[in-house]
């Protein structure tokens, strides 16, 4: 009891240090952000950054690769850990065999590959940094099939701008399910890749098995995990929520190079 | 020279110009911009709230970490954990009041971050946002003291400045000696605080900011070496900004030592009064 009446009493002291700052202004940007108008005024600055990135950096600027002896003790598993999709759970009751990747959409040849298909596709191996929109970064060492050569295979048609990954996982009680959206540019990346291993072995359920995306110029939340399928399309918003990823429609930048 | 449109003779009125337009509005603005971008960069440590050096955050090796427990009867306290030392920071650092009114885990409270509540996605367009508006600030403040003089002539220390500067350290500090310096011009230590913020701190949380960007760590793989990799970056992102509020303390206790309303008037309207000159 005695106890919180002294906290009380200095949450009241600084309340009355903040009121002798700016920090008042604060509390009053909290209607500014809940505006329609204002978060799309400050959403601005996002194109002005991707645009700005994308004049900076060529095509294939690469991301940094580590040293195996730089790979983290513990790599966290942020977002779903374990599907609870039923569909799911059987694809890993069976080992993933059943599973085949769907590539389709605005794509001359639309193709089904198992995953021992997709292991002798063109592949790389690559140790990144990989950073969380929260501000964590991890080292682990991924190998893939590279998402450019994958494209070269199904023959994109023209109109196609985005590679649209839908996921297995459910996200919320709404039911929405995860996706992610890249544009050809970061498709073709060469450190772009549909990876089926973390750190020499398949890739962990925590991690995104049977297959993730990794785009090694973004942040985390853009590497789709569980990918059951990919579509090619023109624009995204007709897809869902129209931003073009599941976080999207939830307030986050589509742009995910910061 | 803005003056002189105005008020031909200030100095008649016992009055000197002492901010020019361009430093007023720069300076009322950066106030804005920096109290958006430290309230909205709370709010995204709020995310994550543990600092590390290096390029990995691995859980045991942070240097900082905000944190919040639940003891044995329920209650929940907030934790701060400094190069190992451990602090009870309940009510402000790790756990502090929530919009219900009770305790909530997270780590700077809601009265210090934009938004008030945990909004990462809306923190993150905020200070991406000001973060523009703050570099164009700066970059048209800096041109603008080279190109006008201000640097050479008010900021930068004059040789026989620098060669006394350890004895007159001092007496540079009694409020009487600082109301009496205040009309000639800044002091050797508050000349050199202001370059360090300008010249140091301005460049360095601007470059640790980029530095934490993954697509610009492709384009300026340097400043990863510089800073020693993304979490260290992000370390000293925040060091700064806790240097810069630091600095805004004391220069805001050095205002109401020397003399509150009169630098704030002239820092306004740009005319200080001198104190000998007056009735």
């Amino acid at each position: 009891m005695k106890k919180a009446r002294s906290t009380g009493g200095r949450r009241r002291f600084l309340r009355h240090m903040g009121g002798l700052s700016l920090l008042p202004l604060l509390s009053g940007c909290d209607g500014l952000s809940r505006t329609e108008w204002f978060p799309r005024l400050l959403a601005r600055a996002e194109t002005l950054n991707e645009r700005l990135h994308h004049l900076l950096a060529s095509r294939t600027s690469m991301a940094r690769e580590f040293a195996e002896a730089d790979l983290s003790p513990r790599f966290p598993s942020n977002g779903t850990r374990f599907p609870i999709d039923a569909d799911y759970q059987q694809l890993v009751a069976a080992g993933f065999f059943p599973w085949r990747l769907e590539i389709g959409g605005l794509v001359e040849h639309p193709m089904r590959l198992s995953l021992d298909e997709l292991r002798a596709m063109p592949a790389r191996t690559q140790i990144t940094r990989h950073d969380c929109v929260e501000g964590w970064s991890a080292i682990a060492k991924w190998r893939g099939a590279r998402l450019a050569a994958l494209l070269d295979l199904a023959r994109p048609r023209p109109e196609a701008r985005y590679v649209v990954f839908y996921c297995f996982d459910t996200m919320d009680r709404s039911g929405a399910k995860y996706y992610e959206s890249i544009d050809f540019e970061e498709a073709r990346h060469p450190q772009t890749l549909l990876a089926y291993d973390w750190n020499d072995e398949p890739l962990p359920v925590p991690y995104g098995a049977p297959l993730r995306l990794r785009a090694e110029r973004q942040l985390g939340y853009k590497m789709a995990k569980y990918i059951d399928r990919i579509q090619l399309v023109e624009r995204l918003d007709d897809i869902r929520g129209g931003n073009g990823g599941y976080w999207e429609d939830r307030g986050y930048e589509w742009y995910t190079g910061i | 020279m803005e003056s002189a449109k105005i008020d031909p003779d200030p100095e008649s009125r016992g009055e000197i110009y002492r901010h020019t337009v361009t430093v007023r509005v720069t300076h009322w603005l950066n106030v804005l911009f920096l109290t958006f971008m430290l309230g909205s960069g709370l709010q995204i440590l709020n995310a994550h709230p543990s600092l590390y050096w290096g390029s990995r955050s691995d859980p045991q090796a942070a240097w900082l970490e905000f944190s919040a427990y639940q003891t044995p009867s329920g209650e929940l306290r907030g934790h701060t954990r400094l190069f190992g030392g451990e602090f009870d920071t309940t009510g402000v650092l790790g756990a502090s009041e929530g919009p219900e009114g009770t305790l909530e885990q997270r780590a700077f409270p809601g009265w210090a971050t934009l938004p008030s509540t945990r909004w990462l996605a809306m923190g993150r367009r905020w200070h991406f946002f000001f973060a523009w508006l703050f570099v164009i600030n700066g970059l048209l403040y800096i041109v603008y003291i080279i190109t006008a003089g201000h640097l050479r002539r008010d900021l930068l220390l004059r040789r026989t400045e620098l060669k006394g500067f350890g004895t007159s350290l001092l007496q540079h500090l009694s409020p009487r000696r600082l109301r009496a310096e205040a009309a000639s011009g800044y002091n050797p230590l508050q000349k050199l605080s202001y370059l360090g913020v300008i010249f140091l701190a301005g460049p360095l949380i601007v470059l640790t900011g980029l530095t934490m960007s993954p697509w610009l760590n492709t384009v300026f793989p340097w400043l990863l070496d510089l800073f020693g990799g993304r979490q260290s970056a992000r370390s000293l992102h925040f060091l700064v900004a806790f240097a810069l509020v630091l600095f805004v303390l004391v220069h805001v206790a050095m205002v109401v030592v020397v003399g509150p309303l009169n630098q704030l008037r002239a820092m306004i309207i740009g005319r200080l009064r001198i104190e000998g000159d007056k009735g």
